[in-house]
């Protein structure tokens, strides 16, 4: 009993933290329009050649811009020493790890989901893939934020954390993303794509069911009582 | 029966004993002194023996001709790559568990020897790939698995290498190296799971290999001899390390004085 209101107490206070500073969520959101402006520049504006590219486009973006805030997930908190407090408290780690992913989650992935529709629009993504991009988004974010969260977790104490997260977890990002962009390809040429929807499910099933663990046990090995 | 009645304590007892030896330092560094040239022999001897087997003698492919010969280092090198990143979480995981400082060491040197497989994988891969697919790297998905298998390792190393306290990059590497194994199946399927230009496992453990036995035969000797050359190379990072981390003990420095 207590731990539940530990958690839901955990999550509004991350989420009200996460909303009066709104940069929190405003910077990734810039960030992906931003990665996503450059493809057009970069490459070609001619929307034969954007509508190829473009599920690739949204969801390498959308990685790269969930990353983007994934280093913060526990910086401040480790910072003024909550964490600890928290790692001490009757929560048990991996719940603590989970309103974390949530938190991350619902401030950075969620806005993104949100806004791709445009985006995609913009990239001349045919619309017949819309529904099926942002449900690989909904799928996919979450399992990131999940596993990014053990990235974050390990790399808490370190002053080169920064830098050396996205080596860590970009790899473990690749199955995400392969099953992601290949049901928006497979619905644009009329394949069935339920089977990667399926896959993608079942990461962030089982994401959902070790990663907190994991992330707990690296939380406490990072605060050095592990 | 009686007979595995009065051995099986015994039997117990005896390998209680030498799974706990495993967690004393000193017992390792003087064992496994003796154990190197058992490594090391025959590990030459196989190596010589498969490859110039396998590079000289076995028939030519009826589809590839002679290119396919570089599978004698390839696929040895990719199934090593993939065993050592396994153990390296298993040790690794015993380290988290138990806390035995041999498991952390094997865990720490894992990681440099099995991304150097990898790196051979990827070349003599490459170096095959130009001849046959016209190119030097494509974009397939077991290439890009085993692209992905090296960027975990490094990640290993780098992480290892960030944190100060060896205590806790030993066991933080752990942690990563274990949710890491979870890519290893993804990336055992890729090829079914992927439309792909490589073909299919050329071996299965539970399958007689579709080709002959003097083509085959050569390139288990290679595996068998890699994994000798990586017991005796990661024995030797070990003691190494064990000289590193145990310098002021007194035994140390009396074996080393002698």
């Amino acid at each position: 009993m207590a731990a539940d209101l530990g958690f839901s107490a955990l999550l509004k206070r991350d989420l009200k933290l996460a909303f009066r500073q709104k940069s929190d969520v405003i910077n990734p959101l810039m960030f992906f329009v931003m990665v996503i402006t450059l493809f057009p520049l970069g490459i070609s504006p001619d929307p034969d050649e954007l509508a190829v590219i473009a599920p690739g486009v949204v969801w390498v973006a959308a990685l790269l811009a969930s990353m983007l805030s994934m280093e913060n997930m526990f910086r401040s908190d480790f910072d003024d020493g909550s964490l600890e407090r928290m790692l001490v408290s009757p929560l048990p780690g991996f719940l603590i790890a989970l309103a974390k992913v949530i938190n991350h989650f619902l401030v950075t992935g969620l806005p993104l989901v949100i806004v791709s529709p445009v985006l995609a629009y913009m990239l001349n993504l045919p619309s017949k893939a819309y529904v099926v991009m942002m449900v690989t988004l909904l799928l996919g974010l979450p399992t990131l934020s999940l596993v990014g969260a053990i990235g974050s977790a390990l790399t808490v104490g370190l002053k080169r954390g920064a830098l050396l997260l996205p080596l860590l977890v970009i790899p473990l990002f690749i199955p995400v993303l392969i099953f992601g962009t290949g049901a928006v390809q497979g619905v644009i040429v009329d394949q069935p794509v339920s089977g990667q929807l399926s896959i993608l499910a079942a990461l962030l099933l089982f994401s959902l069911a070790s990663a907190p663990f994991a992330c707990a046990a690296s939380l406490k090995i990072s605060m050095g009582n592990g | 029966m009686s007979l595995a009645e009065t051995t099986s304590p015994n039997w117990k007892a005896r390998f209680k004993r030498w799974f706990h030896s495993w967690a004393s330092p000193k017992w390792f560094y003087e064992k496994s002194e003796r154990w190197l040239p058992w490594l090391s022999i025959p590990a030459m001897l196989l190596i010589l023996t498969g490859v110039v087997w396998g590079l000289v003698f076995a028939p030519e492919d009826y589809q590839q001709g002679n290119s396919f010969r570089i599978f004698y280092l390839h696929v040895p090198a990719a199934f090593l790559s993939q065993s050592i990143f396994m153990m390296m979480a298993i040790v690794g995981g015993i380290n988290l568990i138990w806390r035995i400082k041999l498991a952390d060491m094997a865990a720490k040197h894992c990681a440099p020897i099995g991304a150097s497989f990898a790196v051979l994988a990827l070349a003599t891969g490459a170096i095959w790939g130009k001849p046959t697919w016209g190119a030097w790297w494509v974009w397939d998905a077991r290439l890009t698995a085993m692209l992905i298998l090296l960027f975990l390792y490094l990640g290993v190393i780098a992480l290892y290498s960030a944190i100060d306290n060896r205590e806790t990059a030993g066991r933080s590497t752990a942690v990563l190296s274990l949710v890491g194994l979870v890519n290893i199946p993804i990336i055992k399927y890729s090829v079914e799971w992927w439309n792909t230009l490589h073909q299919p496992a050329t071996f299965k453990l539970t399958e007689k290999p579709a080709m002959p036995f003097e083509m085959w035969f050569p390139a288990l000797l290679v595996v068998l001899g890699f994994y000798l050359f990586f017991g005796w190379m990661l024995f030797k990072r070990m003691r190494a390390e064990v000289v590193e981390r145990e310098f002021k003990a007194k035994w140390l420095q009396e074996k080393l004085k002698s």
